[in-house]
């Protein structure tokens, strides 16, 4: 009883906290203290996102399927750069650092320049978006490889496996949870990625819709398409998670007291 | 004919001599155990005949069939019993036979079979996770059996579990080895492991280990359950505490 009740008020604190912050908001822009055009209240927001609510819909498909293709091309991209990195140590060598360098790289700064370069349609957004994910999902992927334990892959050896029965029997499950963790991350950095992308030119799509709204002054518009981009975020994330679970089912294995036998 | 047998051994790592001139052999449904302290090579020697160490000198034979340098003949198991969580206990167990291409259904049928005898029945299913230490090491056993069915090395396999699991495990190893007809050569630094479970016992001692003593343990296989309550189990200890410290 005593864990029940308390999953409930570890589930309760966080919603409590949200509520807090809501009811603050609320409270600064009903009375004034903030201008209602710089700060709109809670009920505008809600306000302008049901009126305007098939428009941000359609927008947000838009988005939402860059941020697909960029996150599913950028996880291929990582599998192979970090399955090839395993293998050959100097690979990993002479790129890592340059890995590391692309992601000190400003996104605001390249994204102008892969609209110039490939034009207005999705695939800057696209690429801007591979180039946001694949680098914590490669990382992760190579400290999982390199985390399968060496008296297991002995213990293969000594059964006479080939190196593609060790990566697949070994290497692979014991880099699943480092590759979900980068999931993880990568899930949120698409969304966004691909919403910046949008603002520095295109037709669709959410940011987009907020470069018009901010050179519109709807401030109470703006708001909505924020708390829509976190809702897709965690929408995203919610789905990894699920994917994880799906994808290791062993870790939900609970002890069977009564078929221990001992 | 001996059906597992090392030739002279040695080696060296960074010019520290190892081990020198280890030569063990092992009969059919034997147990032999290599007695020595920390640091005295066992496990070098255990990497040696399963293959996948070459020696600096020295051959392994199995069945007079030379395989230094060769793994896949001879399987180990170890202290860590190296079940892969991700695998049901049954497909941890078949490992072996489907790395050698056996399939998946045919090996389930043909390790089904064995976990009666291994104590492990109603566990096909679970996950590693699921079991106790003591029968993660069954398993474990089970899986070093499917892999080399005439003889199997153990590296100090009982030596994480407790006390009392230790006493159930030494038992039901003895009565699975004579069921299977397994030969058995046991590396361990527990005196009292080596006289309760070994038909001899040889000393790996000094610095490059060298096995300077061999002890035959003269009772049979089925009155070993109470054998370390009696005088002769203390004499065989007195002998070997003595040559080890010398």
């Amino acid at each position: 009883m005593k864990r029940k009740s308390e999953s409930i008020r570890n589930k309760l604190l966080p919603v409590l906290t949200f509520c807090l912050i809501l009811l603050i908001w609320w409270g600064l822009s009903v009375s004034g203290v903030i201008p209602g055009y710089m700060l709109p209240s809670p009920a505008d927001v809600i306000r302008a996102f049901v009126r305007d609510f098939p428009n941000l819909m359609q927008h947000a498909w838009v988005s939402l399927e860059e941020a697909l293709i960029g996150l599913v091309a950028g996880t291929l991209l990582a599998f192979g750069l970090a399955c090839a990195m395993d293998r050959f140590e100097s690979l990993e060598k002479a790129f890592m650092p340059l890995l590391v360098v692309t992601q000190t790289i400003p996104t605001i700064a390249i994204a102008p320049l892969l609209v110039l370069w490939m034009g207005f349609g999705v695939a800057p957004k696209i690429t801007l978006v591979i180039v946001t994910t694949f680098f914590p999902i490669a990382v992760g992927l190579l400290d999982g490889f390199k985390s399968a334990d060496p008296d297991s892959v002995n213990l293969l050896l000594s059964m006479n496996a080939d190196r593609w029965q060790i990566f697949w029997v070994v290497k692979f499950p014991a880099a699943l949870p480092y590759f979900f963790s980068g999931l993880r991350i990568s899930a949120s950095y698409a969304v966004v990625g691909a919403v910046i992308s949008e603002w520095l030119g295109g037709f669709e799509g959410l940011g987009v819709y907020m470069t018009r709204v901010r050179k519109a002054y709807a401030f109470d518009k703006m708001f909505a398409v924020i708390f829509l981009i976190i809702i897709v975020s965690l929408l995203l994330m919610r789905l990894v998670t699920l994917l994880r679970a799906v994808s290791m089912p062993w870790l939900r294995a609970r002890p069977a007291h009564e078929k221990k036998g001992e | 004919m001996a059906l597992l047998r090392t030739e002279n051994i040695s080696i060296a790592f960074d010019g520290r001599q190892i081990l020198r001139d280890i030569s063990v052999s092992l009969e059919e449904g034997e147990l032999v155990s290599l007695l020595g302290l920390s640091g005295s090579g066992k496990s070098t020697l255990l990497n040696i005949i399963s293959g996948l160490l070459p020696p600096d000198a020295g051959r392994v034979f199995l069945e007079e069939e030379e395989i230094t340098g060769r793994p896949g003949h001879v399987s180990y198991m170890l202290q860590k019993d190296l079940l892969l969580e991700h695998k049901r206990i049954i497909d941890n167990v078949c490992l072996p036979l489907t790395l050698r291409g056996t399939k998946r259904r045919q090996a389930h049928r043909e390790a089904g079979q064995y976990f009666d005898q291994f104590g492990l029945s109603g566990t096909e299913r679970l996950y590693p996770a699921q079991l106790s230490g003591g029968m993660r090491q069954r398993a474990a056993l089970l899986r070093t059996y499917l892999s080399s069915r005439k003889i199997v090395l153990l590296d100090e396999p009982f030596s994480a579990l407790d006390m009392i699991t230790k006493g159930q495990m030494h038992e039901w190893y003895l009565d699975v080895m004579h069921r299977v007809h397994l030969t058995t050569l046991l590396i361990t630094h527990d005196v009292n492991e080596a006289i309760l479970l070994s038909d001899r016992v040889c000393l790996l001692t000094g610095s490059p280990g060298e096995i300077r003593h061999v002890i035959r343990i003269e009772a049979p296989w089925d009155q070993r359950k109470d054998f370390e309550l009696t005088p002769e189990f203390l004499s065989y200890k007195q002998q070997i505490m003595g040559l080890l410290r010398s």
